[in-house]
């Protein structure tokens, strides 16, 4: 008789074992996700808090519904990389980033500070909204 | 003994999978909530007030849009914001602008595929400009982040996952990847000439 080389995988204590793992895996993919942003919400947060003011967040999907990528990303200059843009609320009020749009002319001015500054205290910078939305050093 | 402990764990186990199947959702009592993108109506996309994101507390979160009020209306995906960005621009759905510096500003359109070819087991992918370019201009892309010489940039699946190159705007604006096949879309059997790395066509 040829000795059984997987003898200890059949090793009922083995297989509960197994079983276990597999039924924490499924209790883990199974359970209900918290609610989270909508796809491609950025946080911005680098000075607004420190500031005493709400993190802001911007909303892709509704800035894109009203223009195109190359608007913001070219002519008003945002690069594509959540963190690499210093925004400061004085260039705002000059008419750059954000204000080169929000000056009471295209959109809100910067006087309405809550539509902009609405965020919930304590989040962090980033890009949001979603399984698969994480950016650099996600894996 | 070490038996009878894993078929304790395994018991256990059993209890709680049925406590977090039967066990009835707050807001809910009738039904366990299906996932978010198999609903059909407006209540796909979270509001703003229970987005985990603004402050229902604040007083700007009420006077904002709902992404339902907007989103429900465009060609539908189950994926990202659930829309078909290119389809709702293409069919007509949305006309964002072009520039806010020249009002007869035109999207310079190209229509030139690509295909990548050393997708390994995976099917090749093909990159429509076309679809691009009625987004973005040339300079987004071109020359920082991608050489328009054919083969001159070389990355693989593990940058775009880490949010290079495709992965600076797929993954976190554009369609995220777990749509493999929107891309990977091309099967090595299917071309009736057999292509080198980065070939043209049309």
């Amino acid at each position: 008789m040829t000795p059984d080389l997987h003898e200890h995988h059949r090793h009922p204590a083995h297989r509960c074992l197994a079983g276990t793992m597999i039924l924490l895996a499924s209790l883990i993919m199974f359970a209900p996700l918290p609610a989270v942003a909508e796809y491609g919400d950025v946080v911005i947060n680098k000075r607004a808090e420190k500031a005493g003011m709400r993190p802001v967040i911007f909303p892709h999907w509704f800035h894109r519904i009203r223009f195109r990528c190359r608007v913001c990303h070219t002519e008003v200059g945002f690069e594509m990389r959540a963190g690499s843009n210093n925004i400061l609320m004085a260039d705002i009020i000059e008419g750059r980033f954000c204000g080169k749009c929000h000056n009471n002319k295209i959109a809100w001015g910067p006087q309405n500070c809550q539509l902009c500054h609405s965020g919930l205290p304590g989040l962090e910078s980033g890009v949001r909204g979603g399984p698969s939305t994480g950016g650099p050093g996600k894996w | 003994m070490k038996r009878r402990l894993s078929e304790l764990l395994l018991v256990v186990c059993f209890g709680l999978l049925i406590v977090a199947c039967t066990e009835p959702e707050p807001s809910s009592p009738s039904a366990p909530e299906p996932a978010q993108a198999l609903l059909s109506g407006p209540e796909r996309w979270k509001t703003i007030m229970e987005d985990n994101l603004h402050d229902p507390a604040g007083p700007g979160a009420k006077q904002l849009q709902n992404p339902a009020e907007a989103l429900f209306y465009l060609p539908s995906a189950f994926s990202g914001n659930l829309v078909r960005w290119v389809e709702a621009i293409e069919e007509g759905y949305i006309e964002p602008r072009p520039s806010i510096l020249d009002n007869n500003y035109e999207m310079q359109v190209l229509d030139l595929d690509v295909i990548r070819t050393r997708t390994a087991d995976m099917p090749m992918v093909l990159f429509p400009h076309k679809k691009h370019t009625e987004w973005l201009e040339c300079g987004n892309c071109h020359e920082w982040l991608f050489k328009s010489k054919r083969g001159a940039t070389r990355f693989g699946m593990f940058d775009v996952l880490n949010g290079e190159y495709c992965g600076r705007c797929h993954g976190a604006v554009a369609f995220p990847l777990v749509e493999c096949f929107y891309c990977h879309s091309v099967r090595r059997e299917d071309l009736k000439t057999p292509v080198t790395e980065l070939e043209m066509h049309k």
